[in-house]
């Protein structure tokens, strides 16, 4: 059994580890607002943006002429995977969610044969990627420096991404984030930016026809490149709000743990301390009989 | 019977700006500047550096956007910006870091004659701004 004076240190140790993941918590909540009213913010901007693509896409009649952006670039070899995940750990699943997610498409790729590229946003996705796929990774960018989610960053991200795909680096690009949806769930996704993916809300397209100027193609064209950067803010943006929710939720379980250890350790304290006087009453009371 | 219709704008951020009593909204577009008003057509166009004017009932509004879409949809007017300032509390300093900006990617050599365009544009916009 240990002695009362380590059961002392343990409880005090476990007691300051208690304190910090509770200030932590505390934070990752009041973080949690703010975040999640801007990824809120940010969806009217991306849901436009996506409908007027949409309506624009729906307009070009030449398909053959359509952007690259839009069309893909007719072949299927190279695949590029954004994975974004958080600068910081101490979240939860958080990160290994994204990366389980991601590690499974990366298989089925390499599986089929064809050749993975990987960009990593966030250096906890690097560091677990690392291992198994550091052959794979042409690029590694992280946000550490910059406190808020902004869209210069993400805007940043997709010109990386538009440059390569314009020197025919790879054939499809899809990002990986986490969507918030509320504190205790985050789900992690999939989706594929390059080709445009336009398919799946055919029913919100208006026959209304437009007037375009300039040309539709050549707004297509501009508005392309600028989709990918909203995507990817989005894709921040819900990535920062899931990332605080889990560390709360984190914080809060490994706040309830150590109050539980606390609770045991302070039990055994207790009970060696009474053991340790019954012994010495023994003791004395064999040393009195025996006289 | 009104002429009035609404307009949202919205940034990355945020939704900026909302109104529905605007009688008149003119946007700097890419081949010439627009005036749209009630009833007008459908259209998609997108935007180039300059000023945005809002004419509503309850006074004239001018805002500086650095690029941008804008859709007209059955008197729905969405305005998509990436950036945009208020000129009634905008800060000459910032104007001054914008202007720098856009004369360093002037300067590069490899640019296109579109993207020279477009930042000759903002350059003028910016000056006559301050």
């Amino acid at each position: 059994m240990a002695s009362l004076d380590d059961l002392k240190k343990r409880i005090s140790s476990v007691k300051s580890t208690q304190k910090i993941t509770k200030a932590m918590k505390m934070v990752a909540a009041a973080k949690l607002r703010r975040a999640q009213e801007s990824a809120e913010k940010g969806r009217p901007y991306s849901d436009k943006m996506n409908n007027i693509i949409l309506n624009l896409s729906n307009g070009i009649s030449d398909i053959e002429n359509a952007p690259k952006l839009l069309s893909g670039s007719g072949e299927d070899k190279v695949h590029l995977c954004v994975v974004m995940t958080s600068d910081r750990g101490l979240c939860g699943g958080f990160n290994t969610n994204i990366i389980k997610k991601a590690k499974l498409y990366f298989q089925k790729i390499l599986d089929e044969g064809k050749t993975l590229k990987i960009i990593t946003v966030g250096t906890k996705g690097y560091d677990q990627l690392k291992r198994l796929y550091g052959d794979n990774i042409i690029e590694k960018i992280s946000f550490k420096d910059s406190k808020n989610v902004n869209y210069f960053d993400a805007d940043n991200v997709g010109k990386i991404v538009i440059e390569k795909f314009e020197k025919k680096e790879f054939d499809v690009c899809a990002i990986f984030y986490n969507q918030f949806k509320n504190v205790i769930t985050q789900i992690p996704q999939e989706q594929q930016i390059i080709p445009l993916k336009t398919s799946e809300n055919e029913e919100n397209s208006s026959e209304d026809n437009y007037e375009f100027e300039p040309e539709e193609d050549e707004i297509l064209s501009n508005l392309l490149p600028k989709n990918i950067s909203t995507q990817i803010f989005k894709a921040m943006l819900e990535n920062s709000a899931s990332e605080q929710g889990s560390r709360m939720s984190a914080m809060d379980n490994a706040t309830r743990n150590a109050g539980e250890m606390v609770d045991k350790l302070t039990i055994e304290y207790n009970r060696s301390r009474q053991a340790a006087i019954t012994k010495e009453l023994i003791e004395i009371i064999s040393g009195a009989e025996s006289l | 019977m009104s002429d009035e219709y609404s307009v949202e704008i919205v940034n990355p951020e945020k939704s900026f700006l909302s109104k529905d009593d605007v009688t008149e909204v003119v946007v700097p577009a890419f081949e010439g500047e627009i005036g749209i008003l009630k009833d007008h057509i459908s259209i998609i166009s997108f935007l180039k550096p300059g000023i945005i004017k809002i004419f509503s009932k309850s006074g004239e509004e001018s805002f500086y956007v650095s690029d941008g879409i804008i859709e007209f949809k059955n008197n729905n007017l969405s305005i998509l910006t990436s950036l945009i300032l208020n000129l009634k509390d905008i800060d000459k300093e910032k104007i001054l870091e914008i202007q720098k900006s856009a004369e360093e990617e002037l300067n590069k050599s490899e640019i296109n004659d579109q993207e020279k365009y477009l930042l000759d544009q903002k350059l003028e916009v910016l000056k006559s701004i301050n």
